[in-house]
């Protein structure tokens, strides 16, 4: 048709012109400007931490599995409650993932105990969340929730798990007033925004030596939140500036400008993978040669999957001993995600879901008694040391940085609290 | 260029219009030939067949019918809720864009206005006096009535298209608002928002998980608007509207104040959907920023024209089916809105009216003498009268 | 009630904050910033804009005919060897391989606005729907196709392509134009310039006009509507597809099944602001708006205004040009 061949010409010269402009990158090796090697260390003054080559998974690690001797009645449920669909979807698929590979491996381990699994969809949305809890609430096999993954629909939320008396422990809410509601079915498996954002200020200052901190915020909770906290624990003078994003957004030029004007030398973007991933990838682009801070949300293997070689200025702080990378664990993962590894939370989840079939081994089938014994939990996960004070927030937890190493996420050892 | 729901077939296909319009004439699809045996009744029969009608919605979420029902996806009472906020929603979209045929895309806006009403002034994280909830069901009428006339009085004047854009950016304006301005608290939200009063066996009758106590309150709700908004159409405001949507060139020539029946629309139009929003946000009990966006606009304006555009019967159901089939649709959760979507198109297609289509008996008895006489060169009912508006407006802008 | 109110007014006045010296400071690479991604939405708006004058109606599954282009080329790119990292090819292969991306992902996008208008609005069109009907099916085909590609895809955004690296090329008031910015202003305008001709000189764009002018007349005269809708389509799914390569150039990992949406909305609104149905609207509406949110975002501190600002203006263009900048009107283009 002579409509397609006038608007391809335009096309041709369109392209030409990316000729004109390409003509230099491709002579020069067009990789040079992102950096060289694992480390960000050198040429922009920063310090770069030493990877971590030995992974410290407690050997004690509970397991789903079990002694493979529990017996329990076939209509004994666990859930997951949260995001299937929406936006937000990729979080909650991450987490119950996890929380089906948990059941997966305990029901073959265990032939007298085959532990039923449901998923309620949520989107994400506090609006819709109530619908989907209450059909879980109202269902009595299930013992014990894994969900829900975000701090808005929990909030809408807790009150109907207090009501029926159902435990659920969320992998990845980190809101600290989820806490103080007086809540006592509630449990968060991860620190919330207060013990990670001073550990992502220092990493930014005292480990990695940056001068000029630039903090970005989404406007999820989650992000506005931890900037709060991560500000708040800046030294005044090495804060050159803030910015906010929206979820969704996906042109950061404007905010890219704001950090070189305030020639920043470390970037801490508190928000999740989505938006961090073209951020991080489109300050690199426009020069940016210092180091970007992700917390857990944007530790995801989707980070250096979307930004490139962008990534390899990247850190992360992270509440979570690095279970995740544990080879032996996203082998089996993938077999359950049918390919993906594993991403943010998968382990939270998987930990989560372990404990509560833990409780179900021991005899713990029903709410109460697997409230109780998710209270009295004391035992090491495959992320972290399980222990819950009585608000429902794990005791002590080491927040652990990450970088970037040949396209994988590395350990860098735990942050010091002091 | 106003909008016309009834206005003329797009690009033609004026034989095939005809041939429909006379297949619903004559033959009529089982739906049609309801609705005559159905106008044949006295009107105390029609009253009779209502209230059982009623009765049977009204204890839906008790008879939680199976087949029908959304377990064990999503809890059903609560599903039942959230088609009568839908169905509430769309009868005060309905006015807007059925009745004045405004098309409103950012009607979204007055119901979250709404909810922020309820939420500021329930809610134990809002520093503002509190008041019982009930309280702010008018309170929030009384806001966005506001909001809807700041809106209005700019944008009014805009014809169709212009007007839908518009109006989508005010509904963008409010989102983004709430996610700006400190004291709305954007994403971190109002967490425990008011609820009606009362006890049974001292549990709370209107709890967050109860969907059928807010389900019931929503239905005498819808019925209450429906019954005034019955009133308002009969008068001498719903026949301006009519006019407006017809031929608003036409209702202007003959003496209709337009701008200010439209502002009237509006304003009716923005003070049911801040009702909606209020007990929408009672129900949650936690009102954030988000959801608040274009695609639920679309949806609401889904609800109205689904159900059949101009008909609140129409609007109602309208707005029930759209909130019902992702519920139902829930457990394959990730097929429910590929269903949905083509649950629309194909419903579209095969009820391009709506599923209870407003009749207009005066216009359509004109269109039938015109058919018959041969004045309006086959031209059929209301089709008439506003292609001869086209054509106006065509050579106004010519000039 | 007095104090709520006061409180209401005086707990928050920081929000806020008119930074003009921020603005002024940031002039230029919010200008250039902005017409970049502004040639991305003029080239998106044409689509609506020229399905507006033909059919007076608003294809809201445009922003799923535009993903879909998208998907094509980070689909053909990523078979072609692209991936995060810059390519190290030479510069006529660079060149090829995004010609070959741009036609796939036209062909796509034409194919995808032709199955739209024939599954969503043909049918309807015989059967003389209503114009809100066309709305909703619109609405309907919207979210079929973003829940097809949610479950082909998954939810996360396709892994990044970069293209080239973008150089600097010249120096503007102390701002650096580089080539990614200059490539994808240029082709767009270019891609305009020659829609415009199209539609002014060729006998199918006569055709077009004809039937945006009176649907009626034209086919007594001979045009054979039914092709004229379907060629329309074809086009802006041409021009969408373009649209589609230049924002995975801008944006290399913004692929996602949902990622059309919000960027269909401002196209929309671009293509208003200009003059719907008008071309040469578009091209204006899209550079401006895309300069004013940029603006806007400067003069107020963070990304959220932008789109407040952009929508702002827009009303108040239109309290003063009730039909856009340049009104609307495919039909009067004259030859």
């Amino acid at each position: 048709m002579r409509a397609t061949k006038l608007i391809v010409i335009p096309a041709i010269a369109a392209v030409m012109t990316v000729a004109g402009c390409a003509n230099s990158s491709s002579g020069g090796g067009g990789g040079s400007a992102s950096g060289t090697g694992g480390s960000s260390g050198g040429s922009n003054g920063l310090k770069s931490l030493p990877e971590q080559t030995k992974i410290d998974v407690p050997a004690d690690a509970v397991k789903p599995a079990g002694d493979g001797k529990a017996v329990c009645a076939p209509t004994t449920t666990l859930a997951y409650v949260g995001a299937e669909t929406g936006a937000n979807a990729q979080l909650g698929i991450n987490i119950y993932n996890g929380v089906q590979l948990a059941i997966d491996e305990h029901n073959k381990a265990n032939p007298k105990c085959q532990v039923q699994f449901k998923k309620f969809d949520t989107e994400g949305d506090p609006s819709k969340a109530t619908g989907p809890v209450t059909q879980a609430v109202n269902d009595k096999t299930i013992v014990g929730v894994v969900g829900l993954p975000f701090s808005g629909e929990s909030k809408s939320t807790g009150k109907i798990f207090q009501q029926a008396g159902l435990p659920h422990i969320t992998p990845s809410a980190t809101n600290p007033s989820l806490t103080q509601n007086g809540w006592t079915t509630f449990f968060r498996g991860l620190g919330n925004d207060n013990v990670q954002g001073p550990a992502a200020a220092k990493l930014a200052t005292t480990m990695l030596g940056g001068k000029k901190v630039f903090v970005v915020q989404d406007d999820s909770d989650y992000g506005i939140g931890l900037a709060k906290t991560t500000q708040a624990a800046l030294p005044k003078a090495d804060l050159v500036g803030t910015d906010k994003v929206t979820t969704g957004q996906k042109d950061f030029s404007a905010t890219v400008q704001k950090v070189m004007n305030s020639k920043a030398d470390v970037v801490f973007y508190s928000g999740y993978y989505a938006e961090g991933a073209p951020f991080d990838q489109q300050l690199v682009q426009k020069g940016f040669k210092g180091d970007f801070i992700g917390p857990d949300g944007v530790k995801d293997p989707q980070f250096i999957k979307q930004a490139g070689d962008a990534s390899k200025n990247a850190y992360f702080t992270c509440p979570c001993i690095p279970g995740d990378l544990i080879p032996s664990f996203a082998d089996a993962y993938k077999k359950v995600s049918g390919g993906t590894a594993p991403g943010t939370y998968s382990v939270e989840g998987y930990d989560a879901a372990t404990i509560m079939l833990t409780g179900i081994d021991k005899g713990k089938t029903t709410r109460s008694a697997m409230e109780q014994f998710i209270r009295t939990y004391d035992a090491d996960g495959l992320s972290k040391k399980y222990k819950w004070t009585s608000t429902g927030e794990l005791e002590s937890l080491p927040v652990y940085a990450y970088k970037v190493s040949n396209g994988n996420i590395v350990s860098a050892g735990v942050i010091p609290s002091s | 260029m106003g909008i016309n729901p009834e206005g003329p077939p797009m690009g033609g296909a004026e034989a095939a219009q005809l041939d429909a319009d006379e297949l619903a004439e004559t033959k009529g699809s089982r739906l049609d030939k309801l609705r005559g045996r159905w106008r044949a009744l006295p009107r105390w029969q029609q009253w009779l067949v209502l209230s059982i009608v009623a009765l049977v919605v009204f204890f839906l979420p008790v008879i939680n019918p199976p087949i029908i029902t959304t377990e064990p996806g999503t809890d059903f009472p609560l599903a039942c809720f959230d088609m009568a906020r839908f169905a509430l929603v769309a009868l005060g979209l309905n006015v807007v864009v059925g009745q004045a045929g405004l098309l409103d895309l950012g009607y979204i806006g007055f119901f979250a206005v709404g909810s922020y009403v309820a939420a500021l002034w329930t809610s134990s994280d809002s520093t503002y006096v509190h008041i019982p909830f009930l309280w702010t069901l008018p309170l929030a009428m009384v806001v966005t009535v506001f909001f809807g006339v700041l809106l209005g009085i700019p944008t009014l004047r805009l014809r169709g298209d212009y007007l839908a854009i518009v109006t989508l950016g005010f509904g963008e304006i409010i989102r983004l608002l709430a996610s700006i301005v400190p004291a709305l608290r954007g994403n971190v939200g109002f967490q425990n928002v008011g609820a009606p009063p009362g006890t049974h066996d001292g549990k709370q009758i209107f709890d967050n998980s109860h969907g059928t106590p807010w389900y019931m309150m929503t239905v005498a709700i819808i019925i209450v608007v429906m019954l005034l908004l019955g009133n308002l159409e009969r008068s001498r405001v719903g026949r301006a509207w009519v006019a407006i949507r017809e031929d608003e060139d036409a209702a202007e020539t003959m003496g209709v104040p337009t701008f200010k029946f439209k502002l009237w629309a509006f304003g009716t139009g923005a003070a049911i959907g801040g009702l909606s929003g209020a007990i929408f946000a009672g129900q949650v009990g936690f009102v954030n920023n988000q959801k608040f966006d274009v695609a639920t606009s679309m949806l609401f304006l889904a609800a109205v024209v689904l159900g059949g555009s101009g008909n609140k019967f129409g609007a109602v159901i309208g707005g029930a089916i759209v909130s019902y089939i992702p519920n139902r649709f829930i457990e394959i959760a990730n097929y429910k809105y590929l269903i949905f979507g083509v649950v629309l198109i194909v419903l579209m297609i095969f009820r391009p009216q709506g599923l209870l289509p407003a009749r207009n008996h005066l216009l359509a008895a004109i269109g039938r003498i015109r058919q018959w006489t041969g004045t309006a060169s086959g031209q059929p009912e209301a089709a008439a009268a506003t292609d001869a508006g086209r054509i106006t407006l065509r050579k106004e802008e010519d000039q | 009630m007095h104090g709520l109110v006061t409180s209401l007014a005086t707990v928050d006045s920081s929000w806020i904050q008119f930074d003009w010296s921020n603005l002024f400071q940031n002039f230029w690479p919010a200008t250039f910033d902005g017409m970049t991604f502004g040639a991305i939405y003029a080239l998106v708006a044409l689509g609506y804009t020229l399905v507006y004058g033909v059919l007076n109606l608003i294809n809201f599954a445009h922003s799923e005919v535009f993903i879909s282009g998208a998907y094509a080329v980070v689909f053909t790119l990523s078979a072609l060897g692209f991936g995060p990292n810059p390519p190290h090819l030479s510069l006529i292969a660079i060149i090829g391989d995004l010609l070959l991306a741009c036609i796939a992902a036209m062909i796509v996008s034409a194919i995808v606005a032709l199955i739209v208008e024939r599954v969503a609005y043909k049918p309807l069109r015989d059967r003389g729907a209503p114009r809100l009907a066309y709305l909703i099916s619109a609405i309907g085909a919207s979210f079929a196709i973003q829940y097809i590609f949610f479950n082909w895809r998954s939810s996360n955004a396709e892994p990044a392509v970069i293209m080239f690296n973008p150089k600097p090329i010249f120096d503007v008031f102390g701002t650096i134009i580089d080539s990614q910015q200059l490539t994808i202003v240029i082709a767009a305008i270019v891609m305009m310039v020659a829609t415009d001709q199209f539609i002014r000189r060729t006998r199918l764009g006569r055709g077009i006009r004809a039937v945006a002018q009176d649907p009626d007349t034209a086919t007594l005269m001979g045009v054979n509507k039914e092709r004229i809708i379907m060629s329309t389509f074809v086009i802006g799914g041409i021009l969408a597809g373009a649209g589609a390569l230049f924002y995975v150039m801008k944006v290399p990992s913004g692929v996602i099944y949902n990622g059309g949406f919000i960027l269909g909305i401002k196209a929309f609104t671009a293509a208003v602001l200009g003059g719907i149905g008008n071309i040469r609207g578009a091209l204006l509406g899209g550079l401006l708006l895309g300069m004013i949110g940029n603006y806007g975002q400067y003069l107020l501190g963070d990304a959220q205004w932008t789109d407040v600002v952009s929508f702002i203006v827009l009303v108040l263009v239109l309290m003063v040009r009730p039909e856009g900048i340049l009104g609307s009107n495919l039909a009067k283009v004259r030859a």
